[in-house]
């Protein structure tokens, strides 16, 4: 279970830049739900993620990840809480690094490494078998270094790798944004598979309506730095692209400029 | 060029290759331009020949001249962590107030070792003979050296160190604490970088304050050799890639200085060791300006 408490977040505060990115977020996610993250630039999205992930420190307010409160912890000391896949495909691997010994790095999240090998011939096996899973053929390049393989191969290893070891959420960062369409559906298809059968609570943020609508349980619409929405259960299933942009418009009294909301 | 000069130019090629995994581990790993080693390698020799000269034991001795080059390490990753000065700099602070650091250890700018018990003072003698004793008990140091090196960086704290040097915010977010790994990762390369400078005490008999200037300049320069020979092929070829680049650096470097064609003097040895790191930086961007 995930829960933020009031989170505020101003940035360069007290500076004449400054600016407030999160204005009394609270939100609590019960395991397992797979939750979609829509908004317009800036609405705070990416900051919401940052502040689970740890990356982003809360001015005030509380975070608690699983039965602990991280809200003053770093992004490494809670790592092992919290799995991510980035959006920029470049972003969540080591490209001088192989497959391997990057599912290496990943497998042991959160942990204390040690001087033993990072690649046994058992751990070897293991990595092969879950690279096998995703139908790409990259279990025969298990030793190629990263940065041989397309952004959509990066992602799918990523995806991989981010449940390697147990979290408490997985976070998506518009993970499909980088990839050409078909490679951005394989994607999606991928996280549905993982997130349903490891029976992951996720935050997945999307700059697509018609993604936040069709994946997961429960759909939230940040505006300025304030959550405008939050459904659910049947009147999310019955929920349209048309309805969401028209209760975007009610909710913010406002005509949508957003290109971006409307595509896909 | 003789016998005993070319095994002389392997010697030295050995000492550095010290030098080169340090180097290595802090450039290459880690991505950080680390310029104390040309104060840690002195310091090396310092401690080293003034703890021998005191009568201790000269393994004991080397042990604690690689300690005293994981502190000045350390410094420097202090100052680049904690008071977040620009890497560059922190490192050039570090190597300046070495300078001073290492006059205090010897009370004087050079310490001489002539006569006294070193590590390869028990393997003279044997029936070899001294210059080949010389480069054969190094290098087997050297092994030893590169096996471990190379363990370490297979290894699952390895792994965390070179992803911090590759992909920090990745590092970061599988956990690992890139403020410690740097920490661990300058210490590591300086001492391997003072051990270098207690075997070049013990190989040539003396410490002196200014062996250090140009320190990084060799060691970058047998790295980039090694890189330029063998390519990038995975760790345990880039760690023989070092040594390997610094044997033939200092053979090259004999053999400009000892061919009289050139007019070449041991005072041009600074011009000559630029044009060669020049050389070998260049190389591969002409390679592939041919291909392309």
């Amino acid at each position: 279970m995930i829960k933020l408490n009031d989170i505020q977040v101003i940035f360069g505060k007290g500076t004449p830049l400054q600016k407030q990115a999160l204005n009394g977020v609270s939100l609590t996610v019960e395991e397992g739900t797979f939750v979609t993250v829509i908004g317009s630039n800036g609405a705070g999205k990416s900051t919401v993620l940052g502040v689970l992930a740890g990356d982003v420190i809360p001015t005030s307010g509380q975070v608690t990840i699983g039965n602990q409160d991280v809200t003053r912890k770093g992004t490494a000391a809670r790592a092992g809480l919290v799995a991510r896949v980035f959006q920029d495909p470049l972003a969540g691997s080591c490209g001088a690094l192989s497959i391997e010994e990057n599912l290496a790095l990943a497998a042991r999240r959160g942990e204390s490494r040690g001087l033993a090998p990072a690649l046994g011939p058992k751990r070897r096996e293991h990595f092969r078998e879950r690279i096998a899973e995703l139908n790409l053929g990259l279990e025969n390049r298990m030793r190629d270094r990263m940065d041989l393989l397309s952004g959509g191969q990066r992602q799918a290893v990523s995806l991989v790798m981010a449940t390697l070891a147990g979290s408490e959420v997985l976070l998506l960062d518009e993970h499909t944004a980088a990839l050409d369409p078909g490679m951005a559906e394989f994607i999606m298809n991928l996280t549905q598979k993982i997130v349903s059968e490891r029976k992951l609570t996720a935050l997945m943020v999307t700059h697509s309506m018609r993604q936040a609508l069709d994946f997961g349980h429960r759909t939230i619409m940040l505006h300025a730095g304030e959550v405008v929405l939050d459904v659910s259960g049947d009147s999310r299933k019955t929920l349209q692209v048309e309805d969401l942009i028209a209760m975007f418009r009610k909710i913010r009294g406002q005509t949508l400029d957003d290109d971006a909301l409307l595509i896909g | 060029m003789s016998q005993i000069a070319f095994w002389g130019a392997v010697e030295l090629g050995l000492v550095y290759a010290f030098v080169a995994l340090g180097v290595f581990l802090a450039f290459r790993v880690l991505d950080f331009p680390d310029l104390t080693v040309d104060g840690s390698f002195p310091l090396g020799a310092a401690v080293t020949a003034v703890l021998i000269i005191a009568g201790v034991n000269p393994w004991l001795a080397s042990g604690v001249a690689m300690v005293a080059g994981a502190a000045a390490g350390i410094v420097t990753a202090i100052l680049n962590v904690r008071f977040r000065i620009l890497n560059l700099l922190a490192s050039i602070l570090t190597m300046i107030a070495l300078f001073s650091v290492n006059l205090r250890v010897m009370g004087k700018p050079n310490v001489a070792l002539i006569n006294a018990d070193t590590m390869l003072s028990p393997f003279f003698g044997l029936g070899l003979r001294d210059f080949y004793v010389r480069p054969l008990f190094i290098g087997l140091l050297v092994v030893v050296a590169v096996i471990a090196v190379w363990r370490f960086l297979e290894s699952d704290a390895g792994l965390a160190m070179r992803a911090t040097g590759a992909n920090a915010r990745m590092a970061r977010a599988q956990g690992v604490d890139t403020s410690r790994q740097i920490y661990l990762g300058m210490a590591l390369s300086n001492a391997l970088v003072a051990l270098g400078g207690a075997l070049f005490a013990q190989t040539n008999g003396f410490a002196d304050v200014t062996s250090g200037v140009g320190t990084i300049v060799v060691g970058l320069a047998a790295v980039i050799i090694g890189e330029t020979l063998l390519g990038a092929r995975g760790i345990l070829i880039a760690l023989i890639g070092c040594v390997l680049g610094s044997i033939l650096y200092r053979i090259a470097i004999q053999l400009a200085l000892s061919t009289d064609m050139l007019g070449l003097q041991a005072s041009d040895l600074n011009l000559v060791t630029a044009a060669l790191v020049t050389f070998a930086l260049v190389l591969p961007r002409l390679r592939r300006g041919g291909a392309a």
